[in-house]
């Protein structure tokens, strides 16, 4: 199978972003049929000062290799892809996310992770955010532990 | 930059590919017995019944699992003393038809969300000792035996033929079938299995397999070990852990089991129906956190497991080097765990239940064998762990190749390296003082570092070799010692002294001779020298934090419980203290872990529905725990006597050892024992080590009087009726037994305290009969 070269991933304008969420209730739309957002959204939106930070997976696939029984791989479109018939709820992916992108809801057992979709960017009514595709090596990360470091 | 995100499917070890022809093999199957049952929900943590399998007469039954059996037993290690003392007499020997083995499970165990909850516990009547042995193992049989409707399987009774019992939870159904053609060896019958029984051609499907087997050699010796598989769907190999102590695989071999297999239809992250899922996955995910961040400043466990230990205890004089005569040699840094992390695989998961991210069950993946049957092959070697490490120190094996070809037979041999290797190192001791010679060794050259008679001594075990040493040498020192004081050879005393047995079986490794309280966590234990009551060593000899003997009776007490509780469960222990929270030494008592008990407690409560607490926990450990020691008294065993250790753990045996340590024990004399520097120095060796071995020898006695004490039960070490009773444990057969027991005692004048204390000491109680008052 030849591996996917390049993934899009979400790329986020604060100067156009009013902080509507409306991003957030678009995501849990698509994970858990609710326009709840919040906990249930992959993509979060933070007020930092005046401004807003974006909070979501960046693709990197350090979770890849902690799955116990391979319910994450990277999809033909480069995008980490969590299957949930496989995924037996271990939160190891969760637990290690360096940057706590894989999300758990108190909804169901298994996480849950921006899949770049685009539903975010074709809610936000600003333009605040767009899928910009980036070469998968210049992100990829591996779970490796040196002794003692 | 080490290379990860490889698809699984394309995943290489490099391992030799068998190619087996499954249909005869499975086609030359016999069902001998079926029986198919109603599937049902685990609920709570529990399945609420067992399975019970009798060879002999082909019965296949299961039993219910009441309120009061959960109330009393807990589960896992619980049941299975209940389960035996319902089956056994106390004439039970390992290979009396009634012996049973056990494996069970807990109601903790089979949780995904938390590190460290997916151990089986298995008990049966040990060869080595005579007694009850438990030993806690990973791999996905236990949550798979659980999920496919059962808290525990019992096997009782023989088969006149080899069988595997397979219990089937995708079709509801359990078959007794003979099995001629498979392999015995274990890494490869647990591959036919596992292919054989998958319901598709596909590792996804293999997964939901689990064997239990034991090799070749578990049938010829006395250390057999049960190898419990969790297929890796990445190397495509059913790895393997042990139920290492005690010779669990020598009593499956003599029920002519060559294998037991758990299927499950699924299972997922609510398999084990919590009562609180959302508090599971929060408390797991905060564990998965602190060891993201920590591991590696703490143990690093995620990149050589247990093996960081090596250099740790060289450091402290507690590696066992040349039969435990030295604590640290100047070759063992050539075994020091660096050596181990080049060799083992990197980045892909290794946890031996899912969900164990402190992932510490390492593999060597393309080992080329290098002797015996499989030589020139490719291989998967499960470890090697620290205590297979500190075999080779121990025997003075020092070249990490060997030390996984030691480790890859005595794996697929069905062979637990503890036992073997501080038995050879014994064997090595003897050989060094003439007392064993080559051909008393059926032609081996066992000397300390000789490493191919090591694995020519477990080829032939394999074979079945009929040779005398042999034969004796596979039973273990116990066996070896009698054998060789009737034979005449060697000084009787030097030979109980060195051979590194207690109650039969053989220790781990660890050097216990600084360590008082440790020398009591090996010694006053119900199974026999194993650490995994208590490890105490630093609190003791390192920090002096328990100098008295009722701090260190009170750590004998406690930690032991607590450790207990891991049993009844299905639980790992080292997520418990292997990884600590970062402020963890500025808790009232950091060697608890506070923060982690609590995990534990909320835990528990998140699945079962109760509401315990940290108290409940010591009392659900304390009932079995004293259920266990009563049930040694009943089968003759478990008093003072029995809780004998050899003087090799506490002290120099020769006066090799006294001078190799000479600083250390000339100061201990002054300071303990209160003689002046100058006499000291005017003292031979041997007058020195005399009156170090008579010390020891008492403090080891005051230690026993202090936790028997603690614990409850009688100077004689008998838990008593009215200590049963305060737990609850109310078996009227049992309460009486120990009445009679306590009295027997009593009119042999047993009933004292074992130390000979002088002015100014007191013994724990002054009161002869202090447990009537209770």
């Amino acid at each position: 199978m030849d591996e996917p070269k390049t993934v899009k991933i979400l790329k986020f304008h604060p100067e156009k972003c009013d902080g509507g969420k409306g991003c957030e209730k678009a995501c849990s739309q698509v994970h858990f049929k609710t326009d709840e957002g919040g906990d249930k959204s992959a993509i979060r939106i933070f007020k930092e000062g005046k401004s807003y930070k974006m909070h979501v997976c960046d693709q990197r696939g350090l979770c890849l290799d902690m799955c116990p029984v391979g319910a994450l791989t990277r999809r033909k479109n480069g995008v980490v892809w969590l299957d949930k018939d496989i995924c037996i709820g271990c939160q190891a992916c969760v637990g290690f996310c360096p940057i706590n992108a894989m999300r758990k809801s108190d909804a169901r057992i298994t996480p849950f992770k921006c899949i770049s979709c685009g539903a975010c960017v074709r809610a936000c009514p600003n333009g605040a955010l767009e899928l910009v595709e980036v070469n998968i090596g210049d992100i990829k990360e591996v779970v490796y532990h040196k002794q003692g470091v | 930059m080490i290379q990860g995100q490889i698809p699984i499917e394309e995943y290489k070890t490099g391992n030799t590919v068998h190619k087996w022809d499954l249909k005869k093999i499975r086609f030359a199957h016999r069902v001998l017995a079926e029986y198919n049952y109603k599937k049902g929900e685990v609920k709570q943590g529990y399945a609420n019944r067992t399975l019970y399998v009798n060879l002999s007469n082909n019965t296949i039954k299961e039993k219910q699992v009441t309120n009061e059996m959960k109330k009393k037993f807990t589960g896992g290690r619980g049941f299975g003393l209940k389960l035996l003392w319902d089956s056994i007499k106390p004439t039970t020997r390992w290979d009396s038809e009634e012996n049973d083995l056990v494996i069970t499970t807990g109601p903790l165990c089979g949780i995904t969300q938390y590190p460290g909850f997916g151990k089986s516990l298995c008990l049966t009547i040990s060869p080595s000792t005579n007694i009850i042995c438990d030993s806690n193992v990973g791999g996905f049989f236990g949550p798979y035996l659980k999920f496919a409707g059962f808290d525990a399987l019992e096997i009782q009774g023989k088969a006149k033929h080899d069988v595997v019992v397979v219990v089937d939870g995708e079709k509801g159904k359990v078959t007794i079938e003979t099995a001629p053609l498979e392999e015995t060896n274990s890494h490869l019958l647990n591959d036919q299995l596992t292919h054989m029984y998958a319901s598709e051609d596909s590792d996804k499907s293999r997964q939901k397999i689990s064997v239990v087997s034991a090799g070749k050699a578990a049938e010829n010796s006395w250390w057999g070990c049960l190898n419990f598989s969790f297929y890796d769907i990445r190397r495509k190999v059913p790895r393997m852990k042990q139920a290492g102590r005690g010779g669990l695989g020598t009593v499956l071999r003599d029920k002519k089991v060559k294998a037991l297999v758990a299927k499950v239809e699924k299972f997922d992250g609510l398999s084990n129906n919590p009562a609180d899922p959302v508090t599971l996955a929060k408390i797991g995910t905060k564990l998965h956190q602190e060891i993201r961040d920590l591991d590696r400043y703490q143990c690093n466990m995620r990149a050589v497991g247990t093996g960081h230990l090596v250099e740790i205890m060289d450091a402290y004089d507690l590696l066992p080097c040349e039969n435990y005569r030295f604590g640290s040699f100047p070759k063992a840094p050539k075994i020091y765990s660096p050596h181990f992390y080049e060799l083992f695989t990197k980045v892909i998961p290794d946890g031996c239940w899912h969900g164990c991210t402190l992932a510490c069950a390492k593999t060597v993946d393309g080992f080329t064998v290098m002797t015996g049957p499989y030589k020139g092959q490719r291989v998967t070697v499960d470890g090697p762990e620290y205590e297979t490490m500190g075999c080779g120190s121990n025997m003075s094996l020092w070249d990490p190749m060997w030390i996984l070809e030691f480790n890859f037979y005595c794996d697929t041999y069905g062979i637990d390296t503890i036992s073997a290797g501080t038995s050879i190192a014994f064997y090595m001791e003897m050989y060094e003082y003439g007392i064993l010679s080559k051909e008393r060794c059926d032609g081996l050259e066992l000397c300390f570092g000789n490493g191919e008679a090591v694995l020519e001594f477990l080829h032939r075990m394999a074979q079945g070799d009929k040779g005398e040493f042999i034969q004796v040498a596979s039973k273990g020192i116990r066996r070896v010692k009698d054998w060789l004081i009737k034979k005449g050879w060697g000084d009787r005393q030097l030979i109980e002294d060195v051979g590194m047995e207690s109650k039969g079986l053989e220790y781990s490794e660890y050097v216990t001779k600084e360590s008082l309280a440790m020398q009591g966590g090996y010694g006053l234990t119900l199974k026999g020298p194993q650490h995994d009551e208590a490890w105490l060593i630093f609190m003791d000899m390192v920090n002096n934090a328990i100098p008295t003997f009722e701090k260190k009776a009170e750590a004998l007490h406690y930690f032991p419980m607590w450790r207990t509780w891991f049993g009844l469960n299905g639980l790992c222990k080292l997520p418990w203290n292997d990884i600590e929270p970062a402020n963890n030494a500025e808790t009232d008592e950091p060697p608890k872990v506070p923060e982690h008990v609590q995990n534990y407690v909320d835990i528990f409560n998140a699945v079962t529905g109760r509401k315990i607490d940290k108290k409940e926990i010591i009392l659900q450990s304390e009932r079995c725990y004293n259920w266990q020691r009563a049930m040694n008294v009943w089968l003759g065993r478990g008093q003072r006597k029995d809780d004998w250790i050899p003087y090799r753990s506490m002290g120099p045996v020769t006066e090799m050892e006294y001078m190799s340590r000479k600083d250390r024990y000339d100061k201990q004399i002054v300071e303990k024992l209160g003689l002046k520097k100058e006499e000291v120095e005017k003292m031979s060796v041997q007058e020195k080590m005399k009156i170090l071995y008579d010390y020891r020898q008492d403090q080891y006695q005051k230690l026993a009087d202090a936790v028997y004490y603690r614990r409850g039960w009688t100077p004689n070490g008998v838990p008593t009726p009215q200590k049963m009773k305060q737990l609850g444990m109310d078996d009227p057969t049992m309460l009486k037994m120990l009445q009679e027991k306590i009295d027997e005692d009593r009119k042999a004048g047993l009933n004292v305290w074992g130390g000979k204390y002088s002015k100014g000491e007191k013994p724990p109680s002054i009161d002869q009969k202090y447990w009537e008052k209770w």
